[in-house]
């Protein structure tokens, strides 16, 4: 039993945890600056880092805990905790509270919880559970995937109801990246992709105004210069101002005058990369890529479906929350609020995605373990 | 077989694999064009962005809606808004602030205050906001602000539309007010912003959507030194809706003067549709200095006046209804069958119960008197002979189908629904049993009955319609600027009391002979053409002792409150009224009839003579019938004003 402990610690990958902390130091250094204009306290009294920081200690336990118990153990116990998170989900109406013009909070007096974050990661186990036990093997078919798009449209539909098309769109293209692993036939996608070009004018009319303000500001900017089309200019001014080297940091002018908006949730790249340049930026995505390719090796070779496809689902939330994330802010993909991972301020999101981590050390630890 | 069905679905299958590297491309791509992008932002056109952000010139500047204005029935003006030209300062856009304050206090003279305090105040707020430093300049400062625009870098005059209330105090508590935003409300609430103002009570507050509009903005570029070189780009603002009030101005201002020297309310119902014509709640409030901001002093004297002037008596205040209650004991009994029209009860100046008597106002007894001269005379034995009858349950359950005992779901905040008490309130309220003795103070409306004016206006209009019970309200309709309809508001029957006719029409019979009649104690509400019903109160504020007649020398909040409800023409009633005199230490009949009297005769264009035409007209009216009856709960030694040989004569009356 002993021995069993040891070699599982030889296993842990401190490369992953090393990846993770570095990129929510950035944040939390981030998240300061991005503040400190408005609340002028110091380091250890600005509530909205300290905040984070208690919420990445929160998340560190939770990875903790999640790396100690056995990844096939909670392979039994996957659709239970989707349903759980979909209570959750489905809770938010009932008796969420409201930010912004949208219920997408439960409020648990101190702390509040957005269930739409949590659905993230358990959306991807309950996919890897029901293709780790499916017949079908890497040639799946539309039909053995059903139940696998039911998962994603349950949630979806309530999210969307928030409304949160964001997110919506971050777990149907994460879902989808599940599917591609397990191997659903490339003409299904083909297929998919031509319906859902037929569907976009249909539900463009059920978005709301303010959604489709945004999309047209994104196609044409110049048509809204005093909203939305105001905010990735600015965005892009911050961004593009930091040249190669940044203004250093606390000195970005974009980010102190407040001429960017959310700076500290979805536009914290933004703010980042005035104040840190071309050189921060890249460095602070070679963090993500190092952790992206880290965890597409710990996919790779992962024993059993279930452990490789939990981490390939993993990774996907967190690739493509950069991608989408870092696009929106520097004006090449519409602003559609979602946040970057590990960095942006928020609770849920960040304890979140550190199981999600732990996820991955779990699975990488006990690949030679059977 | 078992244990290869279990490898074979563990297995990792080879296209996984395939697919992976697939994956890893994609990554690799993606990173690679978010590479680039950011090279091109930050690299390639990098020094374009950031003398862009050194010169972030570009001002949005938000151009809010006008409120849209609030309208009387007929289309007068209520609330209006007028342009008002503030002095707005840009500090970012002064090179030396206490320099430019110095010039503009110089130009403006000492009297616009410390202008660097308020820039001292506003720190906080984001970059390249406005600070506005003096709202509503005149026309001679504004001169002399634009013929030194050079002298005053970052000083600019804006005009603005400023909410007005043409008329005051009316329908203060109504009408509400607007003030700035508050950081809580611009948390739940989309799409304000620092300084906005929102409706923040009365119709102001409820019709907040509809009035508020939708703001416009502008993209300026400006000089390094805050000037407007030239407007980029511009989306209008649409302004917002008018609200069409059911409020009658005229009616309004006539219920407003015929209160002066008064607190009080006076509330007015088209009995027909339970439409608000005039709501008056007294000591007011002026909505004007909420909309230029109110100063903390003000502010505190407002909240600090023992007359509560920001509460609207109308709806938040509860008052014992005094003998007005008579009117639903006199309908719970005849619905009852506890009495006919015809049932007699003896009055002989008080009622022995328990261990002690419950007094009538009129010491020497009204004599054997049936429902109609109870009412019209205020008698209350009978009616603690008629509760008792009753129960305190059934009497509750009653001025429930009134509506009493619950809000009447009027849309203004705090709404109080008074008190309606019964058995089973008393156990859970003070854990005891209901004694029969309280049962007779609740008969004339003393004891726990507690009710708003606006609920006794409305008891009176469901009386008057023939029992039907509407939901109070004070708007009509929402019209768009040009015009055009966008809410239509419409008449809402909450119930229908479900009474024999006959009950109801030998009620407002005998509410007339209250009025009309030589000894009825509401005849000063008597009105030359037009037949007025009503029915007079005067409800005992506290137990105190000492000069119960005049009450002089009384604390104010010591004194009886003077009720009248009327309704009128009582042959095919339209209107409906409830007077109430605070603590004005009179009798109904007194202070509150010709209140009454003064709005009826506004309301069906009749000059309201003097007094003593009136009284010429209405011809003799009794000493005694000046007085609504008078209710004292504690022992009661000394006589009742009036006399004995007024009563005298009028007692030879009484049986007609």
């Amino acid at each position: 039993m002993r021995q069993f402990d040891r070699r599982l610690a030889y296993h842990f990958d401190w490369s992953l945890l090393a990846l993770t902390l570095a990129i929510i130091g950035g944040g939390l250094a981030t998240i300061f600056s991005a503040t400190e204009a408005r609340v002028h306290t110091g380091f250890a009294n600005n509530p909205l880092v300290m905040r984070q920081a208690f919420y990445a200690s929160v998340g560190f336990v939770g990875m903790i805990a999640v790396v100690l118990i056995d990844y096939r153990r909670l392979e039994r116990y996957a659709y239970v905790v989707y349903a759980a998170t979909l209570l959750l989900v489905l809770a938010v109406p009932l008796v969420g509270t409201v930010g912004g013009g949208a219920r997408r909070w439960i409020d648990l007096g101190p702390v509040s919880i957005q269930p739409s974050e949590l659905i993230k990661v358990s959306l991807v186990v309950a996919l890897a559970r029901y293709f780790h036990r499916s017949q079908a093997t890497g040639d799946v078919r539309l039909v053995d995937a059903l139940p696998a798009f039911a998962m994603l449209a349950v949630p979806g539909a309530l999210i969307l109801a928030q409304p949160d098309l964001g997110t919506v769109g971050v777990i149907a293209i994460v879902a989808f990246s599940v599917l591609f692993c397990a191997g659903l036939r490339l003409r299904v996608f083909v297929v998919l992709a031509a319906v859902a070009a037929l569907a976009v004018p249909l539900l463009w009319g059920h978005l709301k105004p303010y959604q489709q303000q945004r999309v047209q500001t994104f196609l044409s900017p110049e048509m809204d210069p005093l909203g939305a089309g105001y905010h990735v200019i600015q965005s892009k001014i911050a961004i593009g101002s930091g040249e190669l080297w940044g203004k250093g940091y606390l000195r970005g002018t974009q980010n102190k005058l407040n001429f960017i908006p959310e700076q500290h949730t979805d536009f914290i790249f933004s703010v980042f990369a005035e104040e840190w340049g071309f050189a921060g930026a890249v460095a602070l995505l070679v963090l993500y890529g190092g952790l992206v390719l880290r965890g597409l090796t710990v996919a790779h070779r992962a024993k059993d479906r279930f452990g490789a496809l939990v981490v390939f689902g993993v990774v996907s939330i967190v690739f493509w929350q950069v991608v989408i994330n870092v696009g929106m802010t520097s004006g090449i993909l519409p602003v559609v609020g979602i946040t970057l991972p590990f960095f942006s301020y928020g609770g849920s999101s960040l304890t979140t995605m550190m199981i999600a981590v732990g996820l991955m050390i779990n699975v990488n630890m006990r690949r030679f373990l059977f | 077989m078992a244990s290869t069905l279990v490898t074979s679905r563990r297995e990792v299958p080879n296209e996984f694999r395939r697919r992976l590297s697939f994956a890893l491309a994609l990554v690799v791509a993606l990173f690679g064009l978010t590479v680039v992008r950011l090279w091109h932002l930050q690299v390639s056109t990098g020094d374009e962005y950031r003398s862009l952000s050194e010169h972030n010139r570009i001002r949005l500047k938000r151009v809010r809606a006008t409120r849209g204005t609030i309208l009387d029935r007929n289309g007068d003006i209520v609330v209006d808004n007028r342009p008002s030209f503030d002095l707005v300062l840009v500090p970012e856009d002064t090179h030396d602030v206490p320099a430019t304050i110095a010039a503009l206090t110089r130009l403006l003279g000492p009297e616009v205050g410390d202008l660097s305090a308020i820039v001292a105040a506003a720190r906080n707020r984001p970059a390249f906001e406005d600070v506005v430093l003096v709202r509503d300049l005149d026309w001679e400062h504004i001169v002399k602000i634009e013929t030194h625009q050079f002298e005053l870098p970052g000083v600019s005059v804006q005009v603005g539309p400023r909410r007005t209330y043409p008329f005051g105090q009316m329908a203060a508590h109504l009408l509400g007010y607007v003030g700035e935003v508050s950081q809580q409300e611009r948390e739940q609430r989309r799409g304000y912003h620092l300084g906005d103002l929102i409706g923040k009570a009365g119709a102001e507050r409820y019709w907040e959507d509809y009035l508020r509009g939708v703001d416009g903005g502008q993209q300026v570029e400006v000089d390094s030194v805050g000037r407007r070189l030239r407007v980029l780009s511009e989306v209008d603002e649409t302004p917002g809706n008018s609200l069409v009030l059911t409020i009658d101005r005229d009616l309004q201002q006539a219920a407003e003067a015929a209160m002066e020297g008064h607190d009080g309310s006076v509330v007015a119902l088209d009995a027909r549709t339970g439409e608000i014509l005039a709501m008056v709640s007294r000591p007011a409030f002026d909505p004007n200095l909420f909309a230029r901001g109110i100063r903390l002093s003000e502010w505190k004297a407002l909240v600090d006046d023992r007359k509560r002037p920001l509460n609207s008596k109308a709806v938040q205040g509860t008052y014992p209804p005094g003998s007005t209650y008579k009117v639903v004991m006199a309908a719970a009994a005849l619905e009852e069958g506890v009495i006919t029209p015809f049932t007699t009860i003896f009055c002989g100046g008080g009622l022995f119960f328990g261990n002690r008597t419950f007094r009538c106002w009129r010491p020497q007894g009204h004599g054997a008197v049936n429902v109609h001269e109870a009412l019209v005379r205020s008698c209350d034995v009978f009616f603690y002979q008629v509760g008792q009858r009753l129960g305190v349950d059934t009497i509750a359950e009653y001025s429930h189908r009134f509506g009493l005992g619950a809000p009447t779901g009027i849309t203004l905040e705090h709404e109080s629904g008074g008190i309606i008490p019964s058995s089973a309130w008393k156990r859970q309220r003070f854990g005891e049993p209901w004694y029969p003795g309280e049962t007779l103070s609740i008969s004339i409306g003393q004891g726990y009955v507690t009710t708003t004016p606006l609920q006794m206006a409305s008891v009176m209009a469901t009386v008057a319609n023939g029992g039907v019970v509407y939901k109070p309200r004070f708007v009509k309709r929402v019209e768009s600027t040009d015009g055009a309809t966008v809410r239509e508001e419409r008449p809402e029957v909450v119930r229908d009391v479900g009474f024999k006719k006959s009950t109801l029409l030998q009620i407002r019979d005998a509410l007339s002979d209250v009025v009309n009649s030589k000894r009825g104690t509401g005849s000063n509400a008597k009105l030359p053409g037009v037949e007025v019903g009503g029915k007079t109160g005067t409800a005992q504020a506290s137990r105190a002792g000492g000069d119960k007649t005049s009450q002089k020398g009384w604390s104010r909040e010591k004194r009886d409150h003077a009720w009248f409800i009327a309704f009128a023409p009582v042959d095919n009633p339209e209107i409906a009224l409830v007077v109430l005199a605070e603590h004005s230490g009179q009798h109904g009949g007194t202070a509150a009839a010709p209140i009454a009297r003064k709005v009826f005769a506004r309301y069906f264009g009749i000059p309201d003579e003097d007094e003593a035409a009136l009284k010429r007209t209405a011809g003799f009216v009794p000493l005694h019938d000046q007085y609504g009856a008078a209710i004292r709960l504690s022992a009661l030694n000394e006589p009742y004003p009036g006399g004995a040989d007024a009563d005298a004569d009028a007692e030879d009356h009484a049986q007609d």
